[in-house]
């Protein structure tokens, strides 16, 4: 039995790894460490209420005091890890301090991609962390001209809340509409209209090269075409890295993530979680690396499982979902770019409809816009197709993040 | 066991009722949460606790 625990990393994955231990019955040590200060919080709400400032901070919390303190776990905050030896399962961090344990979890989850140089100019943002929330809404001033980079879920979700806000809004990126890769051609078009329609301005099908600036603060975004849209703010929202540069010599395996087996062990006594792990999934035959909430908790509950014993392979269907304006948009399974995608339930013009998505006449996601209950129920058939699965599911899912330039 | 769920909360995602089929359902119209068994037997409490555990909006409470 496993005397003590270390889980590197304080948001959902690594929080969610402590309950489940606890939850199966674990009485043994645990530590978290956290590089930043705040006690865990939750990040979906960042682009959404926190950044529209209907909800305060506090509000974002993952869990309340005394639920945390329940735990019975030492909460190390502030402190980044900048080592692992994975012999000794010791993990050191920047400020010199030593923890050793007999598991370690790996829950470090990824950093905001950026432009280079962006750290210059005043006036440019990314959204990853609370504190970056914070900063951007400060900035959120009604009337000012805010240039979105990137039309990917978090670039889609910060115009539409800028938009609601008061702010001239144009978002840019070389697809042809917003999340056209993680939804594909024909629900990315529908919400290309209903973002026009709320009056943000779409500069899409074009890279993103730079931003132009003066006197140290932005004042654009350049365009491939050399063009630059005027901007007072920026946000660079142009995917994110797995945060793995403090495993570089640890001796595991870095390649888009921490790789994993299928039980989610990186390495005797070591496992990764959430964003950062990139493990075999089974049932579609080859790794792949998630980043949504659902899997930050549904993994960390496997892991848990796996840290005292059950020998189980991780086989999520994923989950993922995004708001913007008043529509929400529910994702069950994978959504490959090449899918032929049919409706059925609903309308796309009404925008009220669940879309199936097949590739070879297998169904490997569905997709619903404002209609919750009936996409779930049709989340079986992806469950099925993927128990008959016989061979790979195609490597375009899910999505790669595109490159920030051309 | 005793489950309580927060509407405005709840985010209608569904998970709940995809660990816990007999506790809880959604409504139709807008997916918000339903909560069919506010006491439910024991067989289903770990079923229930994971329904708590996986909610993305933490909208489901549990009093033991």
């Amino acid at each position: 039995m496993t005397a003590r625990v270390l889980v590197v990393g304080a948001s959902a994955a690594g929080l969610s790894t402590v309950e489940a231990l606890r939850r199966k019955g674990f009485v043994g040590g645990v530590t978290v460490l956290g590089d930043e200060p705040h006690a865990p919080y939750d990040r979906p709400p960042l682009s959404k209420q926190v950044l529209s400032g209907a909800w305060e901070p506090e509000r974002a919390a993952l869990r309340a005091q005394e639920q945390l303190s329940a735990l019975d776990a030492e909460f190390l905050l502030g402190e980044t890890a900048v080592a692992l030896d994975a012999e000794s399962r010791a993990v050191r961090t920047a400020s010199g301090r030593e923890v050793a344990a007999d598991t370690v979890v790996i829950a470090t989850g990824v950093r905001a991609r950026r432009f280079p140089g962006q750290d210059e100019l005043a006036g440019v943002h990314v959204l990853r962390t609370l504190d970056d929330a914070l900063a951007l809404r400060a900035e959120l001033l009604p009337g000012r001209r805010l240039v979105v980079v990137g039309e990917g879920v978090l670039g889609s979700e910060i115009a539409a809340t800028a938009r609601t806000l008061g702010l001239e809004v144009t978002l840019a990126g070389p697809l042809a509409a917003p999340m056209a890769l993680q939804v594909g051609p024909v629900v990315s078009g529908v919400l290309a209209g209903l973002h026009t329609e709320r009056g943000v301005t779409l500069r899409l099908g074009e890279g993103v090269v730079g931003t132009a600036g003066e006197g140290g603060r932005v004042t654009g975004v350049r365009l491939a075409s050399e063009e630059v849209l005027p901007a007072d703010v920026v946000v660079v929202a142009i995917g994110a890295v797995p945060a793995t540069q403090w495993l570089a010599d640890s001796g595991l395996t870095l390649d888009n993530g921490v790789v994993c087996d299928a039980r989610c062990r990186a390495a005797e006594g070591i496992y990764a979680v959430g964003d950062v792990a990139r493990w075999h999934h089974e049932a579609l035959g080859r790794p792949i690396r998630l980043e949504n909430r659902t899997n930050a908790t549904e993994q960390a509950m496997a892991v848990a499982g796996a840290i005292l014993g059950e020998d189980r392979p991780y086989l999520p269907v994923p989950y993922f979902w995004t708001d913007q304006y008043d529509a929400k948009l529910q994702v069950h399974g994978f959504l490959p770019t090449e899918a032929e995608v049919d409706v059925v339930e609903g309308e796309l013009a009404a925008r009220r409809f669940v879309a199936r998505y097949r590739v070879k006449g297998r169904v490997t996601g569905v997709l619903g816009w404002n209609m919750p209950k009936q996409t779930r129920l049709r989340r079986q058939e992806v469950v099925d197709a993927l128990q008959t699965a016989t061979e790979p599911t195609p490597a375009s899912t899910p999505a790669p993040v595109p490159a920030p330039t051309h | 066991m005793k489950v309580v769920v927060d509407e405005e909360k709840c985010v209608a995602a569904g998970q709940c009722v995809n660990a816990a089929m007999d506790v809880f359902d959604q409504r139709d119209e807008d997916g918000i949460v339903v909560l069919l068994d506010e006491n439910p037997p024991a067989e289903l409490a770990e079923d229930v606790r994971n329904a708590a555990a996986i909610c993305p909006a933490l909208a489901i409470r549990i009093e033991e």
